[in-house]
């Protein structure tokens, strides 16, 4: 647990920002490259409200976070989701 | 009758085993065609369970296991009537699913929720009432209510209280957050988290490993640890019924139906 705190401590919003994209095209296929941290995931990803929540449930699962989903309420884009996942970590 | 198929659910009687199935466009919303079914299975219930051990509910939408009460026929119906016919409708309607939840929470036999993705609202009260909750990863537990002005009203928060911590209830009642498989099994909730599609398969197991047991003896166990708070559940009715008539209400609901949001169901 240390060793993954410690990780998560060094990430910075780059690297998160990466993952969530990493996350989301493998998880919804879509292919990486197509995907920009200035996304606007809804569209980018052709996903509905519960789909976004099934991205929610994947990003506290792979980030071992909670993140409440009031906090997503306005956060369309990559960047955005990342930095409120960031200040989680 | 050991086995029906309805218009959104079904049952099936295997080996002691009562398998529910709920399975209604587009995530099992709980309104006018789910209530009467789900009576059936409250008036079978006595017969069925002399012979059954177990009753397992899940659903059979990728969607999730029930997205709770459906709003959109509950604004479009509740619009033309006046005042006093919306308030009694309403009451009936309680009384009617209260009727159908107190059932299977006494029910002598086990209970297990099996669930997948969303189980919002009604939902999340329909797997309240169960003994277990069985969650595959996928799963999100939510009381919504607030966002339209309501509390929850199929006995939620009385059977959450039942179960959890007063804090906890505060939170997710609240903020109206939703919560996901592992912390809902953090805070004793739910009792087994799975492997994505796996909920059924492990709650059949669970079943199969209930069998073993001398089912007076469970009936027994399961009396004594799990009270059925009647008082408060009744005042919840009464509260939900009062809080429906403001206005706020009437504007949660269009909203709701009205939107655009791209994440209508949260709060």
């Amino acid at each position: 647990m240390r060793f993954v705190a410690k990780y998560e401590q060094m990430s910075t919003l780059q690297d998160t920002t990466n993952e969530v994209l990493t996350l989301a095209a493998t998880h919804f296929k879509v292919p990486r490259e197509q995907l920009t941290q200035d996304d606007d995931f809804f569209k980018k990803l052709g996903i509905n409200s519960l789909q976004a929540l099934d991205l929610l449930t994947r990003i506290e699962q792979h980030f071992h976070i909670e993140l409440p989903d009031y906090e997503l309420q306005g956060v369309s884009d990559f960047r955005t989701l990342a930095e409120r996942i960031q200040s989680r970590l | 009758m050991k086995t029906f198929q309805g218009k959104t659910l079904s049952w099936n009687w295997t080996d002691g085993t009562i398998e529910l199935v709920l399975d209604r466009a587009p995530c099992n919303e709980i309104g006018s065609a789910t209530l009467p079914e789900l009576e059936k299975l409250a008036e079978a219930l006595p017969e069925l369970q002399r012979e059954s051990h177990a009753l397992i509910i899940s659903s059979a939408r990728k969607e999730g296991f029930c997205a709770g009460a459906d709003l959109r026929e509950l604004y479009r119906e509740s619009q033309p009537l006046a005042a006093a016919e919306r308030a009694a409708r309403l009451r009936e309607f309680l009384e009617r699913i209260h009727q159908v939840m107190n059932t299977i929470d006494s029910a002598p036999l086990t209970t297990i929720a099996a669930i997948q993705g969303i189980a919002f609202g009604g939902g999340f009260e329909l797997a309240l009432a169960c003994d277990l909750i069985v969650a595959d990863k996928t799963a999100r537990f939510c009381f919504p209510e607030l966002r339209l002005g309501l509390i929850p009203g199929f006995g939620g928060i009385p059977r959450l209280k039942r179960d959890l911590g007063n804090a906890l209830v505060r939170d997710l009642l609240l903020t109206g957050r939703s919560i996901n498989a592992s912390k809902a099994q953090a805070v004793g909730l739910v009792s087994q988290v799975v492997a994505e599609g796996d909920a059924l398969r492990i709650a059949r197991s669970t079943a199969a490993q209930l069998k073993k047991f001398d089912p007076e003896t469970a009936k027994a166990a399961k009396n004594f640890i799990k009270p059925i708070p009647f008082d408060e559940l009744r005042r919840e009715i009464d509260i939900f019924c009062e809080l429906f008539e403001r206005p706020t209400v009437e504007a949660g609901l269009r909203k709701f139906t009205e939107s655009t949001d791209p994440l209508p169901y949260l709060p």
